[in-house]
């Protein structure tokens, strides 16, 4: 019972890799998330070539040669078999060859750190994140402006997210886009995205911080290039500054935070952010540390 | 200053409720054990038979016990966090805060690691090793009562905490910088780093007294491949434990000296690196893993074998391959943070480096597999265990590799699908082997079995709950659920699993009540269970060969060796040569280690130790680690450690003993 | 339990077999001691230059003498050391208890060298709480030093023993264990040298 259980949950797992639309890590929407949901795939059906058989073989060996089974051949002192124990070596070794040479290539490919090269795409946008207990910081160094828990940006435009953080580590992730990357104090981390449909996805903090952490998520906007550039202009709008004492009020802990936008940032805000952990005296964001070697 | 440091009546959670249930269900049950013991008049009994004992089958004996108790409050745990998530949707925040909530469900990632698993797979070591390889003892009595004792202060400590402050709220393995005093300023954190510190040491005195019991203390004859693979495998555990353990000690000291002397290892700034925290707890953290999976491997060799009534099938390969395993577990740390971002070549090298582990697993699964080929099966609750372990370790490698897949976990790191993952191999593979092997050495340790029908039961409880519990986690994860979620939105349409997963971890409850009811039945139905032979199952290895339970010398003979599977030859030669039945050769004097409180005393103390640290109580640390050291110089000017049994003695009890399974 | 006195025989036989569990069981110690070292060694080498602006390896350890008589010391006592296990080796039980007294004196003088050396930068400010590289600098040299204590104490708690038990299986045993851990530890202190000393001031 148990057995065909186990069989049918794992072909279920399948099934839902193939088409159905409901889970959304699968329902991919840009095409780093997409080649890692067919990584996904094809690994689990390379591995399936064994544990089928394998899951095969225990339940038909256990019930052909139980005890009670007075047909079954018995043999009480074979324990080896060169044909037998060249297979069990050999497949599993050819099995995870052919793995490992998809996962090198792979691993090059969906690299976060490598800049995307999609064909038709718009120019790259650069947006920096930075993480705090509990919410997520973005700036547009580009735009000049800076949100809360809300990330916006155009259609088929590969973006460039450089990441920090200013509380305990975290991991930026948006499930549908693919891709994972930690957050980190006094560093920065890069992933690089690109969403090929327009739509709110769902963002998150994905590495356990604290009280607040399941309240840490954000929303990730794709728009159309005219509404991503009406919304940047709306933002500009808007009297709040970004500077060293906003900051510090934002970076005080704060649980489900409502999304916030500034509309103009002090210059060089994100390199401040870093540059304040790697010397005394750099608690200031209004002055510029961004000349600070990286780490 | 406040002679009790930080502890006042706050530290006591008195708004809590369900801290208060638990910590009151602990401190009545530990009132009512102090009562029946005192009723029963047996505090003379357990001191010198049970806590100052040296005899490894005792010690193996209360170490299982102990996991069995914190296999009860892991699992309390479990069905919490199951709960909370099954109800705390939209917006129903559940019934616990994220404060406990995050208490819950590191105290049950702690627990059922270093508490549960640990103790069973020592326990079973302690009680196994030194009967399959004809020792008398392990090669360090001593130590292994002191080891005993300092993992006790570690469960004392996570027990306490329920009703004496609080736990960590940081995750099973304490990441800083969240576990800095900076976002961690409670003692949780320092709770979590005393219990695992403590019984990390004796952890790590176990591992180098059984790797020398197994090296120098094998009967004549048994050359290393003459050792059973269970054998093998705690030789492999042992190796592994004596070079990951000191790093777990370095890393926790770090972290103590970063929270107690504002040192600077791993905090956001003055130039500290929580990325190394992070790498050195996986280096001890991986190899761990194979820590509690050998001896499980190693178990289902002896099962698969024994009731398959076959020799196993491919022993040197078996060999051969926890040796690879085993090497090859200190080479793939990095494989559990992919996501830190460092570089395409080392993520490649780590993921194909845990991949080529697949391959001597794959081939044991072969193996196993193989043994049962032309066998006689004989569907006992062991076997039951092995065969479900067999189906569902396949299936969590299978999504383990794929996690070693950089780019497929940079989609599913951090997300339930790895929770799913090690569940499916820690029960599947740990778990279910380790009960396994409880239920087929029950007899040996204790001369009587198990109830084979209620703990079939329990084993149809345990495989559909898990399945029931563990799949949806793995859909879960597919839909970007991420672990150690308090709350969540309908919009995630995630609901229904979680209640799905509920169901399942109430049917793995239902399996757990029938262990517990197939032990207790089996106690007091125990004349119809009795184990007269000593050979219960028609074993293969040298425990079966001394009566059930052994006399505290194991052997009156020491057992000279020259095949495999000496039990199953012998008895083989005795069905040819049935005169040589009644031979017996003249008994000799055995030397024996005495019995000692000093290592419960310096655990004691251990306990008084760290509780000051923990609670800032200076006086009363400085004053027990004097007293502990005291310990060890006391122990270290005794000479009189051991005496000897005299031969009459040997005879009278080895008479007693063939009267009693004659009569 | 019937129990009684070991005849010499028989405790000579179970002696022999007894160490050579015990020293087997230290040298395996020694193994997982040397992987702790190692830990805090790679530590060392990853936050070395994690000054956070404070001074560094090439600012402060620049007393070379200072540092080659306590190395000269520490190696001296290893030397005597074994001069002391020769005398065992001998059955002479005064010269084993002179050259262990000698070494117990460098042992001494090795660790005040090493206090105040971690006195006079606490004193100017650069204590471990400085920046993360002092701290892994104070963890490596005090975690060493700290071994050296323990080494101290258990060498007196042997001088008493050998003074009351003579120079019997188990003394020596026991001897031997001790000969282990403080080569050891001079080994150890070699690389400290080098690493953090040398290496540093170049």
């Amino acid at each position: 019972m148990n057995k065909k259980l186990a069989v049918l949950l794992s072909f279920g797992l399948l099934l839902l890799l193939g088409g159905c639309n409901l889970p959304i890590v699968i329902d991919s929407k840009g095409t780093i998330g997409e080649q890692e949901v067919r990584l996904v795939r094809d690994a689990l059906l390379l591995m399936l070539i064994v544990v089928v058989p394998v899951i095969i073989m225990t339940v038909v060996f256990a019930w052909k040669y139980r005890a009670s089974n007075k047909r079954a051949h018995y043999a009480p002192n074979f324990h080896h078999s060169n044909v037998i124990e060249a297979a069990v070596w050999f497949i599993p070794i050819i099995i995870i060859l052919v793995l490992a040479t998809i996962t090198w290539r792979t691993t090059h490919e969906l690299d976060p750190y490598k800049p995307l090269e999609v064909s038709n795409a718009n120019p790259p946008i650069t947006i920096e994140a930075v993480a705090l207990d509990w919410k997520w910081l973005f700036i547009y160094p580009e735009q000049n402006i800076a949100t809360v828990n809300l990330v916006e940006f155009p259609v088929n435009t590969p973006v460039n997210f450089k990441i920090t953080a200013d509380a305990p580590m975290n991991a930026f992730q948006i499930p549908q886009l693919g891709g994972q990357i930690y957050a980190m104090a006094g560093m920065q981390t890069k992933l690089h995205l690109i969403s090929e449909s327009t739509g709110d996805y769902f963002g998150r903090a994905v590495n356990f911080s604290g009280a607040g952490f399941s309240g840490m998520q954000f929303t990730a906007r794709v728009a159309t290039q005219e509404e991503f550039d009406k919304w940047v202009a709306s933002v500009k709008a808007l009297p709040d500054t970004l500077n060293n004492d906003e900051y510090k009020k934002l970076v005080e802990p704060s649980e489900n935070n409502p999304v916030k936008t500034y509309g103009n940032i002090v210059p060089h805000i994100f390199q401040n952010i870093i540059a304040k952990f790697m010397m005394p005296g750099m608690d200031n964001l209004d002055e510029d540390h961004s000349n600070m070697e990286m780490k | 200053m406040n002679i009790l440091g930080k502890l006042d009546w706050n530290a006591i959670p008195v708004n809590e409720l369900p801290a208060m249930l638990a910590g009151g269900v602990m401190v009545g049950g530990f009132i009512a054990l102090v009562l029946l013991i005192t009723f029963l008049k047996k505090w003379t009994w357990l001191w010198t038979e049970w806590i100052t004992t040296v005899d490894h089958k005792k010690i193996g004996v209360m170490y299982i016990i102990v996991a069995i108790v914190m296999l009860l409050r892991g699992f309390g745990d479990a069905l919490l966090m199951r709960t909370q998530q099954a109800i705390s949707v939209g917006a129903n925040q559940g019934f616990l805060p994220p404060h406990h909530y995050d208490q819950i469900f590191t105290a049950h990632g702690v627990i059922m690691i270093f508490f549960m698993a640990m103790p069973f797979v020592v326990g079973l070591m302690n009680i196994v090793v030194p009967l399959q390889i004809g020792a008398r003892d392990v090669a360090f009595p001593f130590l292994n009562s002191l080891s005993f004792w300092l993992f006790v202060v570690g469960v004392v400590l996570v027990m306490l905490c329920l009703v004496v402050g609080e736990f960590g709220q940081t995750g099973w393995l304490a990441y800083p910088p969240l576990s800095e005093k900076q976002y961690s300023p409670g003692v949780g954190v320092d709770y979590y780093i005393w219990a695992l510190q403590i019984s990390g040491i004796g952890t790590l005195l176990s591992g180098i007294n059984f790797f020398v019991t197994i090296l120098k203390m094998r009967c004549p004859g048994m050359t290393l491949f003459k050792m059973p693979v269970f054998v093998w495998t705690a030789l492999c555990a042992n190796i592994l434990i004596i070079i990951a353990f000191p790093v777990l000690t370095v890393t926790l000291g770090m972290l103590a000296l970063d929270r107690y002397l504002d040192f600077h290892f791993f905090t956001n700034d003055f130039g500290g690196n929580p990325m190394m925290y992070i790498n050195m707890i996986w280096i001890w953290g991986h190899p761990e893993v194979y820590i509690l999976v050998l001896p499980a491997f190693g178990i289902f060799s002896e099962i698969f074998s024994t009731y398959s009534h076959k020799r196993l099938f491919g022993y040197t390969t078996m060999v051969w391959a926890t040796f690879a395993i085993t090497i090859l577990a200190f080479v793939v740390w990095l494989h559990h943070f992919f996501t830190m971002g460092a570089g395409a070549n080392v993520n490649a090298f780590f993921g194909i480096a845990t991949m080529i582990i697949s391959i001597p697993t794959g081939v044991k699964m072969f193996n196993w597999l193989f043994t049962m080929y032309r066998g006689k099966i004989v569907f006992s609750a062991p076997m039951h265990w092995s065969i479900g372990f067999l189906i569902t370790f396949a299936i969590g490698g299978m999504t383990g590799v794929l996690l070693a897949v950089p780019g497929a976990d940079f989609l599913l790191h951090n997300s339930l699908f790895l929770i799913a993952h090690f569940h499916n191999v820690i029960i599947g593979g740990v778990f279910f082997g380790y009960t396994a092997g409880m239920v087929y050495w029950f007899p040996k340790a204790f001369g009587f079995k198990l109830n084979e029908k209620i703990g079939i039961a329990a084993f149809w409880c345990w495989i559909v709950g898990f399945y029931i519990a563990f799949m949806p986690l793995y859909v879960l994860g597919f839909m970007g659920a991420t672990r150690r979620l308090s709350h969540y939105d309908y919009s995630t349409g995630w609901h229904p699993y979680f209640v799905v997963a509920l169901v399942g971890a109430v049917i793995i409850f239902i399996g757990i009540n029938l262990q517990l009811l197939q032990v207790v039945w089996s106690i007091f139905t125990r004349k119809k269970n009795l184990d007269l032979t000593g050979d219960p199952w028609n074993g293969r290895t040298l425990e079966w060969d001394t009566a059930s339970p052994p006399p505290f010398y194991n052997f009156a003979h020491v057992p000279h060796v020259n095949s495999l599977e000496p039990h199953w030859d012998n008895k083989q030669y005795l069905l040819k040569y049935p005169e040589k039945k009644n031979e017996h050769r003249p008994y000799e004097d055995i030397h024996m280690p005495r019995y000692t409180g000093v290592g419960f005393v310096i655990a004691l103390f251990a306990f008084t130790f760290s509780f000051g640290m923990i609670w800032d109580i200076w006086w009363l640390a400085i004053a027990s680690a004097v007293v502990m050291f005291g310990g060890v110089v006391y122990r270290s000017f005794d000479y009189d450690i051991d005496y000897y049994v005299t031969k009459e003695e040997v005879e009278k009890i080895e008479t007693e003993i063939s009267n009693r399974n004659l009569a | 339990m019937t129990t009684q006195v070991l005849d010499s025989h028989d405790h000579h036989d179970h002696d022999a077999e007894a160490s050579a569990k015990v020293v087997f069981g230290f040298w395996v110690y020694i193994l997982s001691d040397c992987i702790l070292f190692s830990m805090i060694f790679a530590t060392y080498a990853v936050l070395h230059n994690n000054t956070y602006g404070g001074p560094g390896a090439h600012e402060l350890f620049t007393n070379m003498p200072y540092v080659l008589i306590e190395t000269f010391i520490l190696l001296t006592s290893s030397f005597t050391y074994g001069l002391a296990m020769l005398g065992a080796h001998k059955g002479n039980k005064n010269q084993l208890l002179i050259w262990l007294f000698v070494t117990f004196i460098l042992g001494v003088s090795f660790i005040c060298m090493e206090l105040n050396e971690f006195h006079n930068l606490i004193s100017e400010g650069n204590g471990p709480q400085r920046s993360a590289f002092l701290s892994s600098f104070f963890t490596l040299v005090g975690t060493h030093g700290l071994h050296v204590t323990c080494g101290l104490i258990w060498m007196i708690l042997l001088i008493l023993q050998v003074s009351k038990h003579g120079i019997t299986s188990i003394t020596t045993r026991k001897l031997t264990c001790l000969s282990l851990f403080w080569h050891f530890l001079d080994i150890v202190w070699i690389f400290v040298f080098t690493i953090v000393y040398l290496m540093g001031a170049m």
